[in-house]
């Protein structure tokens, strides 16, 4: 498990700052070498680092699930780059400003070569403070890439006043109720704020403050929304696992990502689920800790989600 | 059961390739290793060259004269058994995905969607694939060139202007073979099955049933059989019939439980060496499935990623994921 190569993906609509943040990334003294896989040779020139070019080539798998799409590109650079180990410590996939990152993300859940050395680690979106309103309006890419990510660099906050700040995060919070924000100017944010998350171990759903999403969702309504919650106690497997399959086969190219932390009756080890559209992988992780609080937290991120039909759904699953 | 006493172990002379095999070749009496950080290493004194200087090697082929690499530097070049290199395509740094050798010194490469074919006199073709070529491979007679990619392949003549002929089949193709009398196409699929098209009428073969993907191939010297990896055993299509393998059962040869990484039959006999993701090699008879251990599982040396015999078939060399390799003489 821990053997395997870190790979973070970095996504932020046309000028949101991600090559800055990319030649941060690179130039900053870190002792690391990375692997970059890039769209376009530019603005990043590094000497130490591995860039490979790459198409964004995105392709539908063969099996029966519609939403179910790779980057056949990705597949192939990795092997290439898994016949180099040693040489590089990480992986750094830099996608265009248009791209939907759901095909980088089940790249690393659906093509068993590639989940078998690289992790997903993180993804890092880039978000425009001063045009986020307005790329809500026009560009359905960014919310995707807002409701994937797992950590936000909120860059370019000086060109906004301070009630605007708090507006772009409330819009933000309203697609993404869980990932980390870091509110930048010129993408300068520190190194362990975007590398090394290991963000797909979902410790920090647990931090979700459920009044703040109860007042987003009520002033706003986005097309891309979070259903998070929460249920103290234990919850039954026989009920809840054959539920969410089936929920996630039904809704699956609704649900961008979705992920949780589970407490299972019986079960000294916290179970830990994520899943993007309709493929799910999950397992039992750590011991819950004598002196934490026994209960199940999930979120759902997607459209067109009913958040009482949720609620009700996991609700009866409890014990 | 593999009788100890059936044990080729002893007549394995190891070499240190120290890096990730891509190919394990010989080239006339000479083993040839093609390593991923670069390096060729020839012949049982393991003379090191370094044809793509400090870049990577990505894809190798060979034939009786040279071994053929493709390298991250965007260079292909061939590399004879006396270490003499000659740079055949240069691609400007691009990856290269996929190298072919054909008839009369031939040879074609692949970098995303761009396909060159260079004939023997060096005279270069170009082709734009729809998408990405995945593999490359000549077929038998003519100068004919397969390219396998997402939703079919192509079949291109390079001398001629006509478009590409495309064979349509759903989802994304990997690697890519011609039947050795020209008459199938067989390609590895990223959904883990094979697709084969009967050449004359378009027919489609599915062969399917792999738990993982196929990503070596070899045909028996007969040209009969097809040996594939992607199970815990060796699957072998039979191709004799004119209907090939449709609606027929593999072969399976040398089932253990450990998945097979790289097959390769004997160059003059119906025996195929089947090498394993944990490093086991076997020598399997297809008349009898009599078995004889040429390598155990070794931990910690990775997959086996190549083999290949000589012309006669009395010695073959392999390689594998972490840079252990070796000849087998036979007796």
């Amino acid at each position: 498990m821990s053997d395997k190569i870190p790979v973070t993906v970095l996504t932020g609509y046309l000028g949101a700052g991600k090559t800055t943040l990319l030649n941060r990334i690179l130039t900053e003294p870190h002792g690391k070498k990375f692997a970059v896989i890039v769209n376009e040779f530019g603005e990043i020139g590094i000497d130490n680092d591995l860039v490979v070019g790459a198409d964004e080539e995105v392709f539908e798998m063969n099996n029966g699930c519609i939403c179910c799409t790779v980057r056949g590109d990705l597949i192939r650079i990795i092997e290439g780059l898994m016949k180099r180990k040693g040489k590089f410590d990480a992986i750094i996939v830099e996608t265009t400003g248009l791209a939907d990152p759901a095909p980088v993300a089940q790249t690393f859940f659906v093509d068993e070569d590639v989940s078998a050395r690289a992790r997903l680690d993180a993804v890092i979106t880039v978000v425009d403070a001063r045009w986020l309103k307005d790329q809500l309006k026009d560009a359905p890419e960014v919310k995707n890439q807002i409701a994937f990510a797992d950590v936000i660099v909120l860059n370019k906050i000086d060109l906004v006043s301070a009630d605007e700040l708090v507006d772009v995060e409330k819009n933000i919070r309203a697609i993404n109720a869980y990932a980390t924000i870091h509110k930048t100017t010129r993408s300068a944010v520190s190194l362990d704020a975007v590398l090394g998350k290991n963000a797909f171990d979902l410790d920090r759903i647990l931090d979700i403050a459920p009044e703040f999403l109860e007042d987003v969702h009520v002033h706003h309504d986005e097309s891309v929304q979070s259903v998070a919650i929460n249920l103290p106690g234990d919850i039954d497997p026989e009920k809840f696992m054959p539920w969410l399959n089936e929920f996630t086969q039904a809704e699956g190219p609704n649900i961008l990502r979705c992920k949780g932390i589970l407490s299972f009756k019986d079960e000294p080890k916290r179970f830990v689920f994520q899943g993007v559209h309709m493929i799910l992988d999950g397992d039992l992780q750590r011991d819950w800790k004598a002196d934490e609080v026994r209960q199940s937290k999930m979120v759902f991120i997607g459209h067109k989600l009913n958040r009482a039909v949720i609620e009700k759904a996991v609700e009866a699953c409890r014990v | 059961m593999i009788d100890a006493s059936e044990s080729l172990t002893q007549r394995v002379e190891p070499i240190e390739a120290g890096e990730h095999v891509i190919a394990a070749r010989f080239i006339g009496e000479q083993p040839v290793l093609a390593l991923a950080g670069g390096t060729v290493l020839l012949g049982m004194n393991h003379q090191r060259v370094q044809p793509h200087g400090d870049a990577a090697i990505l894809v190798a082929s060979s034939d009786d004269t040279m071994l053929l690499t493709g390298g991250d530097d965007g260079k292909i070049i061939s590399t004879k058994p006396d270490g003499s290199s000659t740079v055949l395509g240069d691609e400007k740094g691009k990856w290269i995905d996929a190298v072919a050798i054909g008839a009369s010194g031939s040879t074609a490469w692949s970098t995303g969607k761009k396909v060159v074919a260079r004939d023997g006199k060096g005279a270069l073709k170009e082709w734009l694939a729809p998408t990405t070529a995945q593999g490359l491979c000549f077929a038998p007679k003519g100068y004919r060139l397969a390219i396998s990619h997402y939703n079919g392949s192509s079949l291109w003549f390079p001398n001629t202007e006509g478009k590409p002929e495309f064979r349509e089949w759903k989802g994304s193709h990997l690697d890519v073979t011609f039947s050795p009398d020209g008459r199938f196409l067989v390609t590895s699929m990223q959904e883990n099955t094979l697709h084969g098209w009967r050449l004359a009428d378009g027919k489609d073969m599915r062969m399917s049933g792999y738990p993982s993907k196929t990503r070596s191939f070899s045909w028996s010297h007969d040209g009969y059989w097809l040996a594939t990896s992607g199970a815990d055993a060796a699957i072998i299509w039979p191709f004799k019939d004119k209907d090939g393998p449709m609606g027929k059962a593999p072969r399976e040869c040398g089932v253990r439980h450990s998945k097979v990484s790289a097959v390769s039959f004997h160059p003059r006999a119906l025996v195929v060496a089947i090498g394993y993701e944990d490093g086991c090699i076997l020598l399997c008879r297809l008349t009898d499935s009599a078995e004889l251990l040429v390598r155990p599982a070794v931990q910690n040396e990775g997959r086996i990623t190549s083999m290949g015999w000589n012309k006669t078939g009395n010695r073959m060399v392999f390689g594998t994921e972490e840079g252990a390799a070796g000849v087998l003489t036979l007796p």
